[in-house]
């Protein structure tokens, strides 16, 4: 039975609901940032989305190429492990799916990398099937680069430190090996709506 | 604190469980007109890294509940947990810890989390430690844990407020030992003045120091545009991205 805190009356949002709001998390309208390091800024011709790892040959596409492959724009809830989600978020970008596609793998991981030296560790079953993009695009502008442009994952479903900003490849593992936040505590799959947020979550 | 106590704390396995504990609060203290210290004894506390932050749960009669997380304050070698929390005036849960609370009162915390934004005086320095207001909390940790450990580690501390008031724990910055302290006012500073009177830019990251080739540890905590323009400008002096960590926060929800 968790205390009551004395005279501490809720201030929530009454126009928001409830029920899109995962345990211990509140909605915001603005867009906080959250990262490690300094933002890292790649010019777009030396740009490159890579895949490689436990698969026959690495398939990489340059900027331009990343942008003719079919384009998907959707709205998603996103929900970030510092507590705050953000409802009804506008994004364009490639399905992982269509990036995956004809690619022939044992592979039930990948480990998802990034300029910063950010990595993140997924479960291929979590960016496959529709549920996962590599996104360039926010509510009709270019992603700013504070947010993970030029593109960054988008894996809505999971804490968003598991859509890793400025993503430049998806490298597919037969092991499960812990990225960044994952390896200093973080919960390895972090589904807000099971509240994983650390390790023993 | 005994030796032994000290090492045990400071031994801290990053794996340790993170679970729900009730925190009372010993005291409270006023730091600036917008924030003050909560004192928590935590019982079972198992110890922290300086840099690391926690989760504060509270719960509303009607059920409600709501959680933020905090950094701490305190050092690993103190036997409180203590938090500094800025009012953020159209808040949630901030204006509760700020105005409300009062010694005897309880919540549930739960940590320490974070294992990135950390330091530990075997480290070493040179330290270069830049703070947007209340980003100083988690860089004054830091700051408590190499004065407690004596430790001669090199460290340089900017921080940047709006008037000189807003500046946390002044009396005891002034009063660490071997630190080089640096303050920029950017709204209003004091007559006769001689610190720096702006926002930070890159010939204060020169007057501050250290130089690139020195390799200092950077830790840079603040509001996500402090952050975003103090990083980028360390960057462009030459200092290695990956020695520059950084903590952001946003005005959002507090």
């Amino acid at each position: 039975m968790a205390p009551i805190s004395r005279g501490f009356g809720s201030r929530r949002r009454r126009d928001v609901d409830p029920t899109r709001v995962p345990p211990g998390q509140y909605t915001v309208n603005d867009f906080p940032v959250l990262s490690a390091g300094p933002t890292p800024r790649t010019p777009l011709e030396q740009w490159t989305f890579t895949i490689d790892g436990a698969i026959d040959d690495a398939a990489s596409w340059t900027w331009d190429e990343f942008l003719a492959l079919p384009q998907e724009t959707f709205t998603v809830d996103i929900h970030c492990v510092t507590k705050w989600s953000k409802l009804d978020t506008g994004w364009t970008g490639v399905s992982v799916d269509t990036l995956l596609e004809g690619i022939d793998t044992v592979a039930e991981y990948l480990t998802a990398w990034s300029d910063g030296d950010y990595t993140t560790n997924l479960a291929l079953e979590d960016v496959t099937g529709g549920q996962a993009w590599v996104v360039h695009t926010f509510d009709g502008e270019p992603l700013e680069a504070e947010h993970g442009g030029p593109a960054r994952l988008l894996v809505p479903h999971l804490y968003f430190w598991k859509s890793a900003k400025w993503v430049r490849g998806l490298t597919l593992t037969l092991e499960d090996e812990p990225g960044f936040w994952e390896a200093a505590g973080y919960h390895n799959r972090g589904d807000p709506w099971k509240e994983q947020r650390y390790w023993n979550d | 604190m005994e030796r032994a106590a000290v090492l045990e704390r400071l031994a801290t396995p990053l794996r340790a469980a993170v679970v729900w504990r009730l925190a009372t609060v010993r005291a409270v203290r006023a730091e600036t007109p917008g924030a003050r210290t909560l004192v928590l004894d935590v019982p079972e506390w198992p110890g922290h890294v300086a840099g690391q932050h926690v989760d504060v749960r509270l719960t509303a009669e009607d059920g409600y509940v709501a959680e933020r997380s905090y950094s701490i304050a305190s050092p690993p070698e103190a036997a409180d947990v203590e938090l500094t929390i800025e009012r953020i005036d159209d808040g949630e849960v901030s204006p509760y810890l700020t105005d409300d609370v009062r010694a005897g009162d309880q919540f549930e915390v739960r940590g320490p989390v974070g294992g990135h934004f950390t330091w530990r005086v075997e480290q070493g320095g040179p330290l270069l430690l830049v703070a947007g207001g209340s980003g100083l909390v988690p860089l004054m940790a830091m700051l408590r844990h190499r004065a407690a450990q004596r430790s001669d580690a090199e460290a340089r501390v900017l921080v940047s407020a709006r008037r000189i008031e807003d500046v946390l724990y002044r009396d005891e910055l002034q009063r660490l030992a071997g630190v080089q302290l640096s303050f920029a006012l950017t709204r209003e500073q004091p007559p006769g003045w001689t610190g720096f009177g702006r926002r930070i830019d890159a010939a204060m990251i020169e007057a501050v120091g250290p130089r690139p080739e020195d390799r200092p540890r950077v830790f840079v905590c603040g509001p996500t545009a402090f952050v975003e323009r103090a990083a980028d400008l360390l960057v462009a002096a030459g200092h290695d991205p990956r020695a520059i960590r950084a903590e952001r926060f946003g005005p959002t929800g507090g």
